[in-house]
C-alpha cells in the first residue's frame, strides 16, 4: 500500500531549525555581534546596502549575520525589507561636488586641485596573505596628516570649462522610480542608472569587462574616483526649509571616454557615470563603463550588438534578486509538467520507433 | 502580527495591484504591467501569485494553496503559512471549501464556481517569449495581434515530431484576441480555463498581471487537421480508480515498478472517503497518513 508522501510542514519546520544551528556553528566559538560585522566586514555590509537600495550599515550587518554570510541572501533581506517602509518623501539632490572625500583619484591629470588621496585602498598591497592576522593582536595607529580644507571641484569640469567633453544638459524632469514602478522599455539614462547601481556587483562588472575587450569598445580613463560621506538634505513641508537628516558613504567614478564624433556630434571626450552607495569602487567604475556603452544611441554611434550596448539584455538581468530567484525555483517540484513531457515523449518515441521499423522492413 | 498590514502589502500597494486586476479582467489575456514589490519569498517562487491573493483576500475568506495539485507540498505549505501569519484567514484543503485558490501548475479537478477566484503563479507570462527574447518587440506583436510566428512554431513540431511538442503552459486564445499563457499547467487542464470562476495570474519578476472573467472563450491553439489534445498517463488512479483525473507517476521501487495517482491530493482524498478504491489503494480511514 502506497502512502502519499505528507509532513512538507514537518520538515520545513526542521529544516529551519538545522539551518539556524549551522547559522551560529560551534558553540565554543564566540558569536558574532552586529557591530563586528559592520566594522570588520564593511565592503560586504557596504555591498548589500548598494544592491538592497539600502543605506543602513546595521541592517546590512545583521542581514549579513542572518545569511551566513551569503550577500546575496542578504540582500534580498534587505530588499524585502525595504520594500515595506512608508515613503515620506524625496531629498534634495546630493551634493557629490561637497562630499568629504576619504579617497580621490584622477588617472587623467597628475594633479588637480584637492589633490589626489590614495585613502584607505587594497591598490598597491602586496596580495600576500598575512597570517600576523590569524592571532589577535593590536594594531598600531596609522600616521594622520591635516585633512585637506576647501573644495574639491569634480575633474571633469576642467574638461568641461574648454568644451572637451560632452556637455549633460540639466534635467529637471522627475525621475521614475524603479521600485515604484513597472520597468518600461526604453528607459532613460536615470532608469538604467538606478538599474545599474543596484545590480548585481558581478553581472555589471562582467558587462564592463566585456567592453574593455571589445564588445562595444570604448576605451575608458577613470576621470575622477571619489568616496567620501555626503550630507542629505530634505525640505521638512512644516519647515519651509531644508534640513541636514544624515550623511551618506558614496562612491562616485566619472569615466572620460573617447570619441571620435558622429554625424551629429563634433570629436570630443564622452563621460560614463557611476554612483554607488558605500566603498565599492569596482561597482562604480564597473557602472560607469556600463552606462557609457548604453548611451550609443544618444551620442549617434553604431550599435555593433554587444551585450553590454543591448538596454533590455543589461537592465532585465542586472538584479540579483530576481535571477537568483528564478535561477533558484527550478528546484520546487516540477512534476506535473514533467508528467506531461514524460507521456509525450514516450508517444513521440514511440511513433518514431514505429516508423523506423516499418522501414526496417 | 501586528507590523504589518492585513495580508502583508499595504493598502497603497493593494489599490496598484486591484487597478491592474480590475484592467486585465477589463481586456481579457492582455498582460497588465504593474509595480510588483519585493516579496519576503524568493521571485519565481509565487510572489505574483501571492501579491495578487493578497490584494483579492478579505478577512472572510477561506484560502487553499496547492503546488503540483498537492496542498501538502512544501512551497504549498510555505504560501498557506505565509497568509494565515500576515492576513490570519482560515485556510482549507477542500476545493469547495475555499474562497481564493491560489495554484501552481493545476486546476483543481472539481469544477469551480461563481464565488471562487483561482489565482495562478505564473513564471514567464509571455507566451510569445521563447520565440522572441525581446519584451518590446512581444508587446508589439501582441498589439498588432501578429501571432504568425506561434503558429509557425505549432507548424514546425508538426512537421518535426508528428505532434505539437508542447506539453504544458500550452498556449491559449483569448475570445479571439490574446494569445495568452496559462501558466505551466499540463494541457490536460486547458479545457478547464472556461469556467465560472476569476482566474487571475500574477507574475511577479517579470510584473505583468492577466486575468479570465467568468465564462470567457479560451482556445488552445491547434489547426483544423491536428486538433489540441488534452492528454493524461493512459492508466486510473491506483488510489482512488479515477479514470479521468490528471495522475502524477511515483516510482515504487528500483526495477521499474511504477503506480498513477491523482495529482489533486483533495479530489483523490475526497473519492476515497466516498468509497473508491483503485488497484492498489486501501479502503479510506480519516488521516491515514
Amino acid at each position: 500500500m502506497y502512502v502519499a508522501v505528507k509532513g512538507g510542514e514537518k520538515a520545513i519546520d526542521a529544516a529551519h531549525a538545522w539551518l539556524a544551528e549551522r547559522r551560529r556553528g560551534a558553540k565554543e566559538v564566540p558569536e558574532l555581534s552586529i557591530a563586528q560585522i559592520r566594522e570588520q566586514m564593511t565592503l560586504a555590509v557596504n555591498r548589500v546596502m548598494a544592491e538592497g537600495s539600502l543605506f543602513d550599515p546595521d541592517l546590512a550587518a545583521l542581514a549579513i549575520k542572518q545569511a551566513r554570510g551569503d550577500l546575496i541572501e542578504a540582500v534580498f533581506l534587505i530588499r524585502a525589507y525595504r520594500t515595506t517602509l512608508p515613503r515620506f518623501g524625496y531629498t534634495l539632490l546630493v551634493e557629490t561636488a561637497k562630499m568629504d572625500c576619504i579617497r580621490r583619484i584622477s588617472a587623467t591629470f597628475k594633479d588637480a586641485p584637492g589633490g589626489q588621496v590614495l585613502g584607505p585602498t587594497f591598490d598597491y598591497t602586496h596580495r600576500l596573505l598575512d597570517f600576523k592576522l590569524a592571532a589577535e593582536g593590536s594594531l598600531p595607529d596609522a600616521p594622520k596628516a591635516e585633512p585637506h580644507i576647501g573644495p574639491v571641484p569634480h575633474i571633469t569640469e576642467f574638461l568641461n570649462k574648454e568644451d572637451l567633453i560632452q556637455q549633460e544638459p540639466a534635467n529637471d524632469k522627475e525621475p521614475r522610480d524603479l521600485t515604484r514602478e513597472p520597468l518600461d522599455l526604453p528607459a532613460d539614462r536615470a532608469l538604467r542608472l538606478q538599474s545599474l547601481t543596484r545590480g548585481d556587483e558581478g553581472f555589471v562588472l562582467g558587462m564592463a569587462y566585456s567592453t574593455q575587450r571589445g564588445y562595444g569598445r570604448n576605451h575608458a580613463f577613470v576621470g575622477e574616483l571619489r568616496i567620501g560621506t555626503c550630507a542629505v538634505e530634505m525640505e521638512i513641508p512644516e519647515l519651509g526649509f531644508a534640513i541636514e537628516i544624515g550623511e551618506v558613504e558614496l562612491t562616485e567614478c566619472e569615466t572620460v571616454n573617447q570619441f571620435t564624433g558622429s554625424k551629429t556630434e563634433p570629436p570630443q571626450f564622452t563621460r560614463g557615470y557611476g554612483l554607488v552607495f558605500g566603498q565599492t569602487e569596482r561597482k562604480a567604475i564597473s557602472m560607469a563603463l556600463v552606462d557609457r556603452a548604453l548611451r550609443w544611441k544618444e551620442l549617434g554611434e553604431e550599435n555593433v550588438g554587444a551585450p553590454a550596448q543591448d538596454e533590455e539584455f543589461v537592465l532585465y538581468h542586472a538584479d540579483n534578486i530576481q535571477a537568483t530567484g528564478f535561477l533558484e525555483h527550478i528546484k520546487l517540484p516540477h512534476y506535473v509538467d514533467f508528467q506531461s513531457e514524460l507521456e509525450l515523449v514516450r508517444k513521440m518515441r514511440a511513433e518514431a520507433m514505429g516508423t523506423m521499423q516499418e522501414a526496417a522492413e | 502580527m501586528s507590523d504589518y498590514n492585513f495580508a502583508y502589502l499595504d493598502e497603497q500597494t493593494k489599490r496598484m495591484i486591484r487597478r491592474a486586476i480590475l484592467k486585465g479582467l477589463a481586456v481579457p489575456g492582455y498582460q497588465v504591467p504593474f509595480a510588483s514589490r519585493e516579496m519576503p519569498m524568493p521571485y519565481g517562487w509565487g510572489t505574483g501569485g501571492v501579491q495578487v491573493s493578497a490584494a483579492v483576500l478579505v478577512p472572510e475568506d477561506v484560502m487553499k494553496v496547492i503546488d503540483q495539485g498537492a496542498d501538502d507540498t512544501t512551497n504549498a505549505v510555505s504560501i498557506r503559512k505565509f497568509f494565515e501569519k500576515t492576513a490570519g484567514v482560515a485556510t482549507t484543503e477542500h476545493t469547495r471549501d475555499a474562497d481564493v485558490i491560489q495554484t501552481r501548475h493545476r486546476i483543481p479537478e472539481e469544477p469551480l464556481r461563481e464565488d471562487q477566484i483561482l489565482v495562478y503563479q505564473v513564471p514567464i507570462p509571455e507566451p510569445l517569449r521563447f520565440l522572441e527574447p525581446r519584451e518590446t518587440e512581444t508587446r508589439k506583436m501582441h498589439a498588432l495581434e501578429e501571432y504568425g510566428l506561434m503558429h509557425v512554431k505549432l507548424y514546425e513540431d508538426i512537421s518535426r515530431h508528428g505532434a505539437i511538442s508542447t506539453a504544458y503552459a500550452y498556449p491559449v486564445k483569448v475570445e479571439g484576441r490574446y494569445v495568452m499563457d496559462p501558466s505551466p499547467i499540463p494541457k490536460f487542464d486547458n479545457p478547464k480555463l472556461e469556467m465560472a470562476a476569476v482566474q487571475l495570474f500574477g507574475a511577479g519578476r517579470e510584473q505583468r498581471i492577466y486575468a479570465l472573467p467568468p465564462y470567457t472563450q479560451v482556445v488552445s491553439l491547434d489547426f483544423e487537421d491536428f486538433p489540441f489534445e488534452a492528454s493524461k498517463a493512459d492508466h486510473a488512479c491506483d488510489l482512488c480508480g479515477c479514470n479521468t483525473s490528471y495522475l502524477d507517476e511515483v516510482i515504487m521501487d528500483d526495477a521499474g515498478g511504477r503506480m498513477f495517482v491523482c495529482s489533486d491530493t483533495d479530489f483523490c482524498r475526497e473519492r476515497r472517503a466516498a468509497g473508491h478504491v483503485g488497484a492498489q489503494g486501501a479502503p479510506y480511514e480519516e488521516d491515514a497518513a
